[in-house]
């Protein structure tokens, strides 16, 4: 039997340096490519790979870049529009299905998750299928050309939106309804005085979250998009395909900002606890 | 009562989470075959001290030696304990027999003698019928015998039990309290027990240690740590007692109280000048006329407050000089009740003998 | 329809109409499609013939395409087994940290899920090429060594005297399986670590308290309880993978394709939509057989798993 004094209790997992070293070396991997990308926005060569000094060029590059300007336009335009259509279908559908019973209501349910299990490709390729065989109109015309990159991206967000919105819901406390309900409030002053303020947190979530798997999507607008309406993802990626520039670097570093960010807000809101209205 | 070999040897031990000094300097003797029971307020750090033991927390400080061997480079798994959990801890995919031969085939004992051990458990626990169910199908009472045995069966040094009875009804607790006793008596296996529940500590341990913020503040006998307790803290926490103030003179061996005067406490050996008298609330009876007994003071007073709990009336009374006493009354006549109104003068009495001398 | 509220019928309505439209012209409608079209033929450049017959599937179950497709398999498997082992330990030692470092470590493993597919992929590029980070370093250790030989006389055994050679780490299938992994691994630590998270944990104290060391408590009380989310974590890692299509695009050579790359080909040049469609609907069908044997495991093992699991009774 080995005499070694014991230090911590078994099941103290973290202190465990097998499964530490796992995991920080898995973290560290995780991220070594991302930060390389965007220490590497700031490198003065062409080259990419050997530092050599501090330059901010290739982001005045992106920002002079009139085709990238249009394309971040566009992926803007494209969020904004998808965002407000996808939280309201959401949220109708959310307490939709919170509140009533209906005929074939547990089919619906599963309707509803199939936009988000079926392989992205799927979906964009029905999508285009949908457009080409409806004969949907290419227009010229500025916000009309992003049409069909706002619908496929509304079908696969709301969804999602529904979703978080109606596991929300489940755990507001019904007897606050019933509540408000016995001290004289009508079905509309339920849900404008009690429903919607404890559903704010999540619903500016949501809206958050929409926006940014909007501006992230690639594979559905890949499939969707036309000449006229190229976003910022289609852009990068038929950049990508003419080899490794530091201009990717830049404007990869932008978006991941821009995701990162409304991503910290996201959590904020949705972890924020309405305790006095939770079960 | 003849002394047993030592089981467990508990030396100085010392467990801190952080700030918090969850076992304190804490030693303790305990013997084969006892029934002992650490009983304590929650956050007393007694479940620390149990799971000390089993290997499962590793103390600071101090020593533990079971059967004789220094448990400090033994991990849980090779301990000679075994714990039956407050959440009893049943695994969810196995049935019950996978769960009670757990321990068994991880000791690689021969197939055939692990049956025989088996079998002899379900007959115990009275569970033959459920080999095959899940825990998620038994009632809490079943899945109690079953984290009972499946911590027997492995013939540990010690079972150690974190209050297991917590989450059962009172009615279906006392059975298993019986049962417990039963299983331990028949076995002959240590057991050691941590509960915050005092009568489960009196009506089933054959010892008892009392703990307070990670101390143990006294260890007796069950039967001595009610009718003989040492600290006060012990006597008030095991029960209600009647403290009565006053203090020590000790030259002259009385204890001088406000309510009852200069009491003798001639006999006495350890009288010092830091104790207080104390009695039992149903160690005083109410007395139709003062007789002047030998050894028996007397006191007189009006009820304030009555409590009926249907074989026993808690009596709360005022005497002459304002100071309160409670008093416990058998109802042995259905009418009793009427006799202990609140208002009524009474008088009460006790014996000198059943006064219990306390260190504060 | 009956329900709590008075005057249901306008309501319900009101919130059922917009999304349900949405979900059944944009989703369903466009589905059937695809569905109808999997089983027709290009006649010309766009005319299709929807004749019913299950051509497109015979062409997609022999010769390149059925090899393609049973590599997408195989590829997306090693990629799964590999999150698995990866997470397994991961999600482990994350439920058992306190409060804060947990809530840090939780956020850093979903922080890449949001940061765009394309630019993570492109950052691993970086990584792997002939001229990037790793083969760089590499080749950098081999110059030092071959220095170090060098000062030390010892030049002519020959060891490192060669010019350094970069590894092909792009366009083959171990870039396409480590992007697979870089980029779905997260998918598999998280339901993991949700079930960890709520399962008592008096059981490994159990576990270890009967006599199980590390090893044993592993096999016999973590893994049986995990499952419910080693599958959940196989779905979102399995089906994305084998419906991926820029990983191996950018990642992978001409030689390892996967089955998108053979679909996007159908829709965007080939423009052979009909066998396009067949393809998609062979990974709609896939994704709807993984989802239904989780479905018949829950069901089967409700009583104990899902019921006994996680409370503490």
């Amino acid at each position: 039997m080995k005499n070694i004094k014991l230090l911590h209790s078994p099941i103290d997992y973290t202190r465990n340096k097998y499964l530490k070293i796992i995991s920080y070396a898995f973290l560290i991997i995780l991220y070594l490519p991302i930060l390389n990308l965007v220490i590497f926005s700031f490198n003065d060569s062409k080259r990419n790979i050997v530092w050599r000094g501090f330059t901010s060029k290739y982001y005045e590059k992106v920002f002079d870049n009139q085709i990238l300007f249009d394309a971040f336009s566009n992926s803007l335009t494209i969020a904004s529009l998808s965002t407000i259509i996808s939280t309201i279908l959401g949220l109708s559908t959310a307490i939709c299905l919170w509140k009533f019973n209906f005929y074939l209501k547990k089919y619906y349910d599963l309707a509803l998750l199939f936009p988000i299990i079926i392989p992205e490709i799927c979906m964009g390729v029905s999508m285009l299928a949908f457009f080409n065989f409806i004969n949907w109109p290419s227009f010229e015309i500025w916000p009309l050309s992003l049409s069909t990159i706002i619908i496929a991206h509304v079908s696969f967000i709301f969804p999602i939106i529904a979703i978080i919105i109606r596991s929300r819901l489940s755990i507001l406390n019904n007897e606050i309804l019933e509540a408000g309900i016995d001290l004289g409030a009508s079905n509309f002053q339920v849900i404008k005085l009690i429903v919607l303020p404890f559903l704010k947190p999540a619903i500016i979530a949501s809206f958050l979250l929409a926006f940014t798997l909007s501006l992230d999507d690639f594979v559905v607008t890949f499939f969707t998009s036309g000449p006229n309406s190229v976003t910022l993802p289609v852009k990068i990626y038929s950049m990508v395909r003419f080899g490794i520039t530091p201009e990717i670097n830049a404007v990869s570093t932008i978006l991941i900002l821009i995701i990162i960010i409304s991503t910290y807000f996201v959590i904020k809101f949705l972890t924020k606890n309405n305790r006095a209205l939770t079960k | 009562m003849t002394k047993n070999k030592i089981c467990i040897e508990i030396k100085n031990l010392n467990k801190s989470f952080g700030d918090t000094l969850a076992v304190d300097d804490v030693s303790l003797n305990i013997h084969e075959n006892e029934f002992f029971t650490i009983l304590g307020p929650s956050g007393c750090g007694k479940s620390t001290l149990l799971r000390l033991i089993s290997g499962l927390e590793i103390q600071d400080k101090g020593s533990i030696i079971i059967n004789g061997l220094d448990c400090s480079s033994i991990p849980a798994n090779n301990r000679p304990v075994n714990m039956v959990f407050q959440s009893y801890a049943l695994f969810p995919h196995l049935n019950i027999k996978d769960n009670i031969e757990f321990g068994l085939k991880l000791k690689k004992i021969p197939i055939k003698d692990i049956r025989q051990r088996v079998d002899n458990i379900l007959d115990l626990i009275k569970m033959r019928d459920y080999i095959y169910k899940y825990p998620a199908e038994l009632s809490g009472g079943q899945r109690q015998r079953v984290a009972l045995a499946r911590a027997i069966v492995n013939n540990p040094k010690i079972v150690l039990l974190d209050e297991p009875l917590s989450a059962l009804d009172a009615n279906l607790r006392i059975e298993m309290q019986q049962e417990l006793v039963n299983i331990q008596r028949n076995l002959e296996i240590t057991f050691m027990l941590v509960t915050h529940d005092q009568d489960e500590a009196l009506s089933i341990s054959s010892k008892i240690a009392i703990m307070e913020n990670g101390k143990i503040i006294e260890t007796n006998t069950s039967t001595n740590m009610y009718e003989y307790p040492i600290k006060k803290y012990s006597a008030e926490f095991l029960g209600r007692i009647n403290i009565i103030d006053g203090y020590v003179l000790k030259k002259k061996q009385i204890f001088h109280s406000e309510i009852f005067g200069n009491i003798d406490l001639k006999g006495n050996e350890n009288i010092c000048e830091n104790m207080v008298l104390a009695i039992r609330p149903e160690k005083i009876i109410i007395e139709k006329r003062k007789e002047n007994k030998l050894n028996r003071i007397y006191a007189k007073g009006t009820i304030t407050n009555s409590t009926y709990y249907g074989d026993m009336s808690y009596l709360t009374i005022e005497l002459d000089n304002t100071k309160e006493i409670y008093i416990h009354v058998q109802n042995i006549h259905r009418n009793s009740l009427n006799e202990l109104k609140i208002g009524k003068k009474l008088l009460a009495s006790f014996d000198i003998n059943d006064l219990i001398l306390l260190e504060k | 329809m009956a329900n709590a509220w008075g005057l249901k019928n306008k309501l319900f309505i009101l919130l059922l109409i917009p999304g349900l439209a949405w979900l059944l012209c944009f989703f369903i409608f466009p589905i059937i499609i695809v569905f109808s079209m999997s089983f027709g033929q290009k006649v010309d450049i766009i005319g299709i013939d929807y004749n019913w017959s299950l051509h497109n599937y015979f062409r997609a179950f022999n010769g390149v395409y059925f090899f393609t497709l049973f590599k997408s398999i195989i590829i997306s498997s090693i990629t799964t087994f590999i999150c698995l082992i990866v997470a397994i330990p991961v999600a482990l030692y994350i439920s058992f940290s306190s409060t804060r470092i947990k809530s840090i470590l939780l956020i850093s493993i979903m922080l890449p899920l949001w940061t765009n597919l394309l630019i993570r992929t492109y950052s691993l590029i970086a990584i792997l090429r002939t001229k990037g980070h790793i083969n760089s370093s590499l080749e950098y250790l081999w110059e030092a060594s071959n220095r170090a030989l060098n000062f030390l006389n010892l030049a002519n055994y020959n060891i490192f005297n060669n010019n350094f050679i970069p590894l092909d780490l792009m366009y083959n299938n171990f870039a396409i399986i480590l992007g697979l992994f870089y980029i779905y691994v997260p998918f598999m630590i998280i339901p993991i670590y949700l079930v960890l998270e709520r399962f008592d944990r008096n059981l490994l104290e159990a576990s270890y308290d009967l006599g199980a060391n590390h090893f044993q408590t592993f096999f016999k009380v973590i893994m049986p309880i995990i499952i419910p989310g080693i599958i959940s974590g196989i779905i979102l890692v399995f089906i994305p993978c084998l419906g991926s299509f820029i990983i191996p695009d950018l990642l992978g050579g001409a030689d390892s394709q996967m089955i998108g790359n053979i679909i996007e080909r159908q829709f965007k040049s080939a423009n052979d939509w009909p066998f396009g469609s067949a393809l998609s609907f062979i990974l709609i069908y896939m994704t709807i057989i993984v989802i239904s044997v989780r479905y018949i495991y829950s069901k089967l093992y409700s009583k104990f798993y899902i019921r006994g699991m996680y409370e503490k009774y």
